[in-house]
């Protein structure tokens, strides 16, 4: 099976090993994966700014490099929305539009739902905090937000919880956001630091070591409170743990230590 | 940006100022997020009554003129005096105009947003009327001089201690006290004289019912019933939006409204007004203030589902750490930051932005407004209309620039990263900085994943 890889920009740019840990934990499970050169970003800096004349050219280049893959995978619940939610305003209509939105997936989505996994095969003996992160759990739906009345279910936490030797810690709030927010994260500086050193508090009050998402965006937030305030929490992608890599003293250093 | 535009982050520091209060405020509001979430998980149908709940919203807003005609005709059959206020102004003009008619100069109120959003208070005032509000939080804002700062608990952001301190000074209760009890029997006593002493009593409506005329009205202190059973005289404040169509569609909303706003199964009283009391007077005044226009609006015209309960503002992690007030606005959190703008989007131009966009709000809603959708959509709304601040709007053009060519993106990526290693801390964490101020910024890589993935597949071959 082929897929088109999607590496968000922040973290082709920010997180290389990210990118790298999704290509390995993918080919391992004997996916062929192709990174198109071509792509930048999906746009939603600007559209979440409100600039839609500036995120158009953006999603037509996005359909035009991706549209021939049978899927597109992406280690980013946040990136995976804006193709599949809010492309609407920008490509609908389009020829290989709808395909698109169909084929576009994040990560632990395609694993659980494509590829049929529900064991991963890698080593992690810590104790682990699942930040849920918003846009993927409650616009993917990739698990399901404490709001609702429905039967709890969660594909990330599923596949964490298979990982060898690791440790899920219980969350007072398991899915508050933890204030990134994309240009929120600085637009209102205070109260999204605020939300976040409340994040870091649940995950000390309940013992994790590390802190993994499916997303690197809140990840790189909480990181930078955590280097701030001298806290002793760590950060890694979840794509990091299924690739086997060891706790790392930052979420980008592993692979560039080699 | 205008003199007269309210920038929430700026309104925020203020309260974040101060952080013992900003993580009690978060946390008493997660109380009853908490207690919420019990209730809601208590009613297995949960999902099946918010769908219909939206259902009914919908179907009433799509047919309002029909339903009001039939209201104002089924309340006019009970016996009650039905007015229309186009807009705020007309609205306090008739309710002035029928106090007057009944040499009313003391009035006591129950909760209303509407009468909030009217401004109604000060202009009873001015007009020589004192208006005492009956609501246990409400009275609090009202001694201290401020507006609610949340639709259902308007002195949330108030600690017993200050509210002691306040009663000490306004109804002469022991300096010090801090007990809710004694603080509540003493309100208790205070208000119980402005009910004996009042000459008309002026309640909000949560419900207005087309197929029989009457309004609901839900408390949980009595103070509605008693403030409009012991005058003669009731006028009811209504926005047009509170029609729902039949008595049974209550069955739904009454199911919703409690459990979403406190966690309760119900209100503790939940009052139907059909008519006025015997020798008395009932007028209903029906006020669109904008309401029309927003039922027309295509983006927007869903918010007008809201049926008050604040549960999108109890979720908010930002209405939690910022306060009501940072909003600015009558009606603040999710809720107000999309109606905020559709009243005055260059005032209000910020509140759509005081949002992650972590869609909890829409979770929450009992009447699924798409409230996050909805802020999203108002974002592009603010650009177009030419609102957002220019430093903002040519970033996003710069950036935007950037992103629509491969090289230009990764040169840019090798020159921030080159800029962020060889500049001098002092200098990187400058105060235009706003990530650095309270975050470190991530450690950029030498190579990009789009370089080590170009190496390691060249090694491969």
């Amino acid at each position: 099976m082929q897929v088109g890889l999607f590496i968000p920009c922040y973290i082709d740019q920010l997180f290389p090993d990210v990118g790298m840990a999704t290509v390995e934990v993918l080919e391992k499970l004997g996916v062929q994966v192709d990174f198109p050169i071509e792509q930048t970003c999906c746009g939603q800096p600007m559209a979440n700014t409100g600039c839609i004349e500036d995120t158009r050219p953006l999603a037509e280049r996005f359909l035009a490099i991706f549209r021939d893959y049978p899927y597109v995978v992406c280690p980013s619940g946040s990136c995976v929305s804006m193709v599949r939610h809010h492309y609407e305003a920008y490509l609908a209509g389009r020829p290989g539009f709808e395909e698109l939105k169909r084929k576009t997936m994040e990560l632990c989505e395609f694993l659980v739902q494509v590829l049929g996994i529900d064991r991963i095969d890698a080593r992690f003996p810590h104790r682990v905090g699942l930040h849920n992160s918003c846009h993927g759990h409650r616009e993917l739906r990739l698990g399901a937000a404490s709001e609702l009345v429905i039967r709890p279910y969660n594909k990330v936490r599923k596949l964490l919880e298979s990982v060898d030797g690791i440790q899920l810690t219980e969350l007072e709030r398991p899915d508050e956001c933890c204030g990134f927010g994309g240009t929120f994260a600085v637009n209102e500086q205070a109260v999204s630091t605020l939300m976040g050193l409340d994040r870091l508090q649940d995950h000390q009050q309940a013992g994790s070591e590390v802190i993994t998402a499916a997303d690197m965006s809140c990840l790189m937030h909480l990181d930078g409170l955590i280097r701030r305030n001298g806290k002793s929490l760590r950060v890694m992608h979840v794509a990091q743990i299924f690739a086997g890599r060891p706790l790392s003293g930052s979420p980008l250093a592993t692979s560039l230590a080699k | 940006m205008s003199a007269t535009s309210c920038n929430h982050a700026k309104e925020a520091d203020r309260f974040t100022a101060d952080r013992p209060r900003v993580q009690w405020h978060d946390q008493a509001l997660w109380f009853v997020r908490a207690k919420r979430d019990a209730a809601a998980h208590a009613v297995e149908e949960w999902e099946q009554l918010r769908e219909t709940a939206s259902q009914i919203k919908r179907h009433t807003l799509a047919r309002l003129p029909e339903y009001l005609e039939q209201f104002e005709e089924n309340a006019l059959r009970l016996g009650a005096q039905v007015h229309w206020a186009r807009d705020a102004d007309e609205h306090n003009r008739i309710v002035l105009r029928i106090l007057q008619q009944h040499g009313v100069h003391k009035l006591v109120k129950s909760k209303s947003m509407l009468t909030e959003e009217c401004h109604l208070n000060p202009f009873l005032e001015q007009h020589g009327i004192e208006v005492v509000d009956t609501d246990l939080g409400e009275r609090i804002v009202q001694l201290r001089d401020q507006p609610p700062s949340h639709i259902v608990l308007p002195a949330i952001h108030i600690k017993k201690e200050e509210v002691g301190q306040l009663f000490h000074q306004c109804l002469g209760t022991e300096s010090g006290a801090t007990d809710p009890k004694y603080l509540t029997e003493a309100a208790r006593g205070h208000l119980r004289e402005k009910f004996l002493e009042a000459q008309a009593g002026l309640s909000g409506v949560n419900f207005a019912v087309a197929e029989t005329g009457g309004v609901i009205v839900c408390t949980n202190e009595g103070n509605a019933d008693l403030g409009t059973s012991l005058p003669r005289l009731h006028i009811a404040c209504v926005g047009i939006e509170k029609i729902v169509p039949r008595a049974a569609d209550l069955a739904v909303f009454l199911r919703l409204l409690a459990r979403s706003a406190t966690g309760q199964p119900i209100t503790t009283y939940t009052s139907h007004f059909h008519g006025p009391i015997p020798g008395g007077e009932l007028h209903i005044v029906l006020v669109d203030n904008g309401r029309s226009r927003i039922r027309a609006d295509r983006q927007f015209w869903e918010s007008l589902k809201c049926i008050r309960c604040g549960a999108c503002l109890n979720t908010c992690p930002v209405y939690r750490r910022s306060g009501g007030y940072s909003y600015q606005h009558t009606i603040p959190g999710p809720i107000g930051s999309v109606l905020g703008p559709l009243q005055d989007a260059k005032k209000n131009y910020s509140l759509p932005y005081a949002c992650s966009l972590c869609g909890s709000c829409t979770d929450v809603c009992p009447v699924k407004v798409p409230l996050h959708h909805q802020l999203l959509t108002w974002r592009g709304e603010i650009v177009r209309r030419g609102l957002l601040p220019w430093r903002k709007w040519l970033e996003m053009k710069v950036v935007s620039w950037v992103l629509r060519n491969r090289r230009r993106y990764q040169w840019s990526g090798k020159l921030a990263g080159w800029a962020v290693r060889w500049t001098p801390r002092w200098m990187l964490y400058n105060r235009l900085n706003d990530w650095g101020k309270s975050r470190e910024l991530p450690e950029f890589p030498r190579k990009s994943f789009r370089e080590l993935y170009r190496n390691r597949n060249g090694r491969n071959q």
